[in-house]
């Protein structure tokens, strides 16, 4: 029964990655040969091969590395300051959902603001901070690249994290808490055995939107601070001679996609693990 | 006397929503008076992290014309991006929910694509429609916005009370008529909930799409040169006005949502 | 109608789910007279509400036959032969009280004239004239599903599927609405089939309760209850009644459900 599920998922595997593979070959093969240049001109530079893109990968690039491992190295640069910032920003929504919940004053000052700010391109302020940033000096010295593009990960982690952990926190069963007080539990008991296990999935809801923004953030705190090192770095120098060869920015978004994807990935298997039970929309 | 026992109730309760507003009045009035006095005087921030509040109001000022053009340019883009995003979405998942098997299968890559970092394929866009065409931000505004409203939609779509299916079967309904009576309006608190979260991620792929070149106009790329030319009061009065913008925009849907909701129970109620 | 004169008539009916899984029902045969109102009970399990959506070709059977109104069930159901009422008023918040007892009647294409002239009936079959524009959360769930089965009569059909309709409401509107059920049957001339838990109301509802047993799903016993019509109020004070009641309980006794002990619990706090 397993076994045959999981074939199922491997062929189901195959098929979509083989739809997209023909949808771009044939789209690419009936552009290329009509001519149509709506919504754009279909060439080798716009829209190469998706084989021209795979073998670039073993392509030598300036710094001697082959491309595949310049760009693991960039995306394990850029994983960094992602979970670094992730992790941070994570923890302190926490916190600040827990006080929120704990204290309604506090929480009636603060909320329209954390929830406004959902509504608000905060991803536009990457390039002000991390310029900033590295005109700070802390110890004597500015922060590291990797620090300063993990702050944007850190912030775009923390606002969702906080919305949710605080609505999960007030969405406990009124009646379960009509027992927890008949049990003459207190404050953190409550907190612990009750509120926390409700609020895990608004919790892992937004970890998982954080996951995404985090590489995101990170991508494009680097690519607008010129730092070289990781995907955003990657891209702008690969952006730059893009004519040259086009494969290498695309290659390079492969990497960013799947750095994207995998980091989701673990989001959810964390989230398979600490709430025992399968995420609901995977089901 | 009817009259002025209601007119103490609601008297009431007015003083009890202004109570409720107190908090964050106070926080927004401290806030702003941080950004003022304390953050550059006392904590001794530099222009180039924080400039003083009333710098900013300033460059808004001086600068009007140009953030309006460039709030004008990035708008129009974001709007677009998401109308075709949003548009396309849905169709596919009325696509998706008419032939179930097809969307059971595809869910899970869908999810998985909406946790690709498409804003990295801004200069690939620009190599497709030019640097300055507004077309490449369009586009990454409407990617971003089709794989949320599009999971958000479908499952709508297919979340029906199976007692509901029962009912269409006991009329011998066909699915096209179950779509179009049940399957649809059910799935509207989903797809507006969606579409709320795509309005912010179309303004988004708007402005951050600039940040990776585009027209010398826009909104992103106000900031960018700003932020160059260390005119950081104008750096971040645009990224005020984008914000505005940003509210504003899901302010808009939401008032749709309050329109084409307004028989949903968590709507209706909020109204007494 | 079939040449007898009953309006559903189930052979050997067996229902297995799954493959070599669960036998839901097996070797059930049945007669439903017109006019009759004949109630299924028995404990979980024992496939009364896979009978009634047999009867109603929402699951298909394994095995046997079916006829409904002398068609096939499947027949039956394309031609909107029955209403059907759940436990869950299944209402749509969407649409006003008035919307969506017209439901059935717009798919069946009445003009908007007699629609609006049915519905008005309708609300006055069960006592909702002037709740019109309401929606369906503005409303108890008495109401609520007052408003189920006047969209289950709209069409006036033949026959009325009922599983367990009142089963989430407390025991006053129960009671209540049993009468004005009874009322609404008299009136309308229509056969009910009605899946219920409670004892009392088959015996007060039925003119026949079939008594069913679990694993697999079986006719029990068949009580042909005499009281007369039409019920009232009083009929559940009658010698007659307990006795009825009694032999209910005892035919479920002998199924060896340990379910019945919870049905007796509720007949005692009645009686």
């Amino acid at each position: 029964m397993a076994v045959r599920s999981a074939l199922r998922r491997v062929v189901v595997f195959v098929l979509v990655l083989g739809g997209l593979w023909a949808l771009w070959e044939g789209y690419k093969w009936l552009w290329e040969r009509t001519g149509w240049t709506r919504p754009f001109r279909v060439n080798d530079l716009t829209l190469p091969h998706v084989h021209a893109i795979l073998l670039q990968l073993g392509e030598p690039t300036s710094t001697g590395d082959d491309l595949w491992l310049y760009l693991a190295h960039s995306a394990l640069f850029t994983a960094k300051s992602a979970v670094v910032g992730f992790a941070f920003g994570a923890v302190f929504g926490l916190v600040l959902g827990v006080v929120l919940a704990q204290f309604g004053v506090l929480r009636r000052g603060v909320m329209p603001y954390v929830v406004a700010s959902q509504t608000i391109p905060i991803l536009a302020l990457a390039p002000i901070v991390v310029r900033g940033l590295g005109s700070v000096s802390i110890g004597g010295a500015p922060p590291p690249d990797w620090a300063r593009v993990s702050v944007i990960a850190a912030y775009l982690t923390f606002f969702p994290v906080t919305v949710n952990t605080l609505r999960g926190l007030l969405s406990a069963d009124p009646w379960a808490l009509e027992l927890m007080h008949s049990y003459a539990a207190r404050g953190w008991t409550i907190l612990w055995k009750l509120r926390m296990p409700s609020a895990l999935p608004y919790i892992f809801t937004a970890l998982k939107i954080a996951a995404t923004a985090s590489v995101v953030g990170a991508i494009i705190g680097e690519q607008t601070a010129s730092i070289s090192n990781g995907l955003g770095g990657a891209i702008l120098n690969f952006n730059q001679y893009y004519v040259l060869e086009p494969a290498n920015l695309w290659v390079t978004n492969l990497y960013a996609a799947l750095l994207g994807i995998g980091f989701f990935l673990m989001v959810l298997l964390a989230e398979k693990l600490v709430v025992h039970r399968a995420p609901e929309h995977l089901v | 006397m009817s009259g002025s026992v209601s007119n103490s109730a609601s008297a009431r309760r007015a003083g009890e929503r202004i109570r409720e507003w107190v908090p964050a009045v106070v926080v927004f009035a401290l806030g702003l008076a941080a950004w003022q006095w304390l953050l550059p005087d006392v904590l001794g921030v530099e222009d180039f992290l924080l400039p003083r509040f009333s710098d900013v109001v300033g460059a808004l000022i001086d600068e009007r014309n140009l953030l309006l053009r460039g709030a004008w340019i990035t708008l129009k883009e974001a709007v677009g991006g998401f109308v075709l995003g949003s548009g396309a979405g849905i169709v596919v998942a009325l696509v998706l929910a008419r032939w179930r098997p097809f969307g059971n299968a595809l869910m899970p890559y869908l999810i998985a694509a909406n946790a690709i970092p498409i804003i990295a394929f801004a200069p690939i866009t620009n190599a497709w429609f030019g640097l300055l065409s507004p077309w490449s931000k369009v586009t990454i505004a409407a990617v971003l916005c089709f794989f949320p409203v599009l999971v958000n939609t479908l499952r709508g779509l297919t979340s029906v009370d199976p007692e509901s299916l029962e009912l269409m079967r006991s009329y011998a309904a066909p699915e096209r008529e179950v779509f179009r009576r049940v399957r649809i309006p059910s799935s509207l608190p989903y797809l507006f909930s969606a579409l709320k979260v795509a309005s912010v991620l179309a303004m988004i792929g708007a402005v951050v799409g600039d940040y990776f070149g585009g027209s010398l106009e826009a909104l992103g790329i106000v900031v960018l040169s700003a932020v160059n030319l260390s005119r950081y009061s104008t750096s971040w009065a645009a990224i005020l006005v984008a914000s505005i913008m940003g509210i504003a925009f899901y302010a808009t849907i939401s008032g749709i949502e309050r329109y084409a909701l307004s028989w949903h129970p968590s709507v209706a109620r909020r109204g007494s | 109608m079939s040449a007898d004169g009953s309006v559903v008539s189930i052979r050997g009916l067996s229902k297995v789910f799954g493959k070599g899984g669960v036998s839901a029902l097996q070797g059930i045969d049945l007669d439903v007279a017109r006019g009759e109102f004949v109630s299924l009970i028995g404990p979980s399990g024992c496939g009364k509400s896979t009978l009634l959506r047999i009867v109603g070709d929402i699951v298909e059977p394994t095995d046997g036959d079916v006829t409904v109104n002398g068609k096939s069930a499947r027949r039956a159901r394309l031609d909107r032969d029955y209403g059907i009422v759940f436990q869950a008023p299944v209402l749509y918040d969407w649409r006003t009280v008035a919307k969506n007892i017209a439901l059935p009647l717009e798919m069946l294409g009445w003009d908007r004239a007699r629609r609006g002239e049915r519905v008005r009936e309708m609300l006055e079959l069960v006592e909702l004239t002037g709740f019109e524009r309401y929606h369906p959360w503005q409303l108890s769930g008495g109401m609520q599903q007052r408003v189920s089965i006047a969209r289950a009569l709209s069409f006036s059909p033949a026959l009325l599927l009922m599983d367990e309709p009142f089963g989430a409401l407390d025991e006053m509107t129960r009671e209540r609405l049993n009468m004005e059920l009874l009322e609404i049957w008299a009136g309308t001339g229509s056969t009910v089939i009605f899946v219920t838990h409670s004892i009392s109301e088959a015996v007060f509802l039925s003119t026949r309760v079939v008594v069913m047993s679990p694993r697999p799903g079986r006719v029990a016993g068949v009580v042909h209850v005499d009281l007369p019509q039409p019920r009232t109020t009083v009929t559940r004070e009658e010698p007659r009644f307990f006795e009825l009641v009694t032999e209910v309980r005892e035919l479920l006794h002998a199924t060896g459900a340990d379910e019945v002990e919870e049905t007796l619990a509720t007949e005692d706090e009645i009686a």
